[in-house]
């Protein structure tokens, strides 16, 4: 087939693939409703949470689930595009905030309960639905990538992996009663880590184009 | 590759996205130019032949053609997408080369392969199913319109271009695979 028959053939084709805006738009919504719609029926928020709210340990796992989420949507959405700059070091930033509310913890905690804090009372709920819940936002978030063209596939899926990650941690730090820094320091990071190495090894497979 | 020749490259895709045939068969002309050149200074040996490249990166961006944002410059991204495939290319000749372990030593060497008359492209068309292929065949080799296809394959206007798409998108899909 010589090139000006393909180039024809190609120009025959009219059929418009859906922007890439409509495919995240589909995506996020699709993510939000399966992850809040499990978290609701399997764990749902705390008893305590308007007290708990009034706490800055609390509060503050919101902002650091919160700041992994956008960030790393960010550099997502910039990863389905061939070429385009995706700003990876901005996902520096929500292991920074951890690292500096660890620093208060250790300064402020009593010596003696450092231990406990850090251990908890739910390290294996929280390695259990973190991942569960960010399943369902991670398959969704790899179709995406799929419709789009990620020319660094892997990279990709583990940063998909990782917005799933910070939305399944968002709702799941309204339901655990660990708000120590050093709980959400240890057990966290663990499970988020463990969908983005899944969105790794799925993204280098299902997001080839 | 941010220039003159980019805003021209970026004025054609604008226009070919809006629906300007002749605009989206320019760019194409082009960018088929530009990868041409890219992969004939990358490609050193003879393994992969550039025109393969070519198709297989130019097939990308018409099915990809929705990942360029036209805000930003072309070249960046056709050059990501030719570099993509390039690479992947070179793993399956990689793959290709590989020496056989024990026996077949004395099997006689394959015909060279007729590269002109045979591209992966062509190979890939073969492994279609029948009706996409003969759907792709009859307008990119025998050159035909919609409309002429249709008629000569008893079908409606609509099935040749579901089956025209489905075709390039399958044939994307097996590129170098075979």
């Amino acid at each position: 087939m010589d090139q000006e028959h393909f180039i024809r053939t190609l120009s025959l084709d009219d059929r418009r693939p859906a922007p890439m805006g409509q495919a995240w738009a589909l995506a996020l919504a699709a993510a939000v409703l399966v992850a809040a719609g499990l978290f609701a029926t399997i764990l749902g928020p705390r008893p305590d949470i308007a007290t708990a709210a009034e706490t800055w340990r609390f509060l503050y796992k919101f902002l650091v689930t919160a700041v992994l989420f956008l960030t790393g949507l960010w550099a997502l959405l910039a990863l389905a595009r061939p070429g385009a700059r995706a700003r990876l070091p901005l996902l520096l930033l929500a292991p920074a905030l951890l690292l500096a509310s660890v620093l208060v913890e250790l300064v402020v905690a009593p010596a003696g309960e450092l231990g406990s804090r850090l251990v908890g009372n739910n390290a294996l709920l929280c390695l259990t639905f973190i991942p569960l819940i960010g399943a369902g936002p991670l398959a969704a978030f790899l179709l995406a990538l799929r419709h789009g063209a990620p020319d660094a596939p892997a990279r990709a899926g583990a940063v998909a992996g990782l917005v799933a990650g910070g939305l399944a941690a968002t709702l799941y730090a309204s339901h655990c009663t660990d708000d120590s820094p050093l709980f959400v320091a240890t057990w966290y990071p663990l499970a988020v880590l463990l969908l983005a190495a899944v969105g790794a090894l799925a993204g280098r497979r299902l997001a080839r184009w | 590759m941010v220039g003159e020749g980019d805003e021209e490259l970026a004025r054609l895709l604008n226009a070919a996205l809006s629906g300007d045939d002749q605009a989206y068969a320019d760019f194409l002309r082009r960018a088929a130019g530009l990868v041409r050149r890219f992969a004939q200074r990358r490609i050193t040996f003879g393994g992969l032949d550039p025109e393969d490249i070519v198709q297989e990166t130019l097939l990308a961006v018409h099915l990809k053609r929705h990942t360029w944002r036209n805000d930003s410059p072309v070249g960046p991204w056709l050059y990501a997408i030719a570099r993509f495939k390039l690479i992947d290319a070179f793993r399956r000749a990689n793959r290709r080369l590989e020496v056989p372990v024990d026996g077949d030593f004395d099997a006689p060497a394959p015909e060279p392969e007729d590269r002109a008359s045979e591209r992966e492209i062509d190979r890939a068309l073969a492994t279609l199913p029948p009706r996409e292929q003969s759907v792709v065949s009859a307008i990119s080799v025998d050159g035909r319109s919609i409309a002429e296809t249709a008629q000569a394959l008893d079908m409606t206007e609509g099935a040749v271009r579901v089956a025209l798409h489905r075709g390039l998108a399958r044939i994307a899909r097996t590129f170098g695979r075979m």
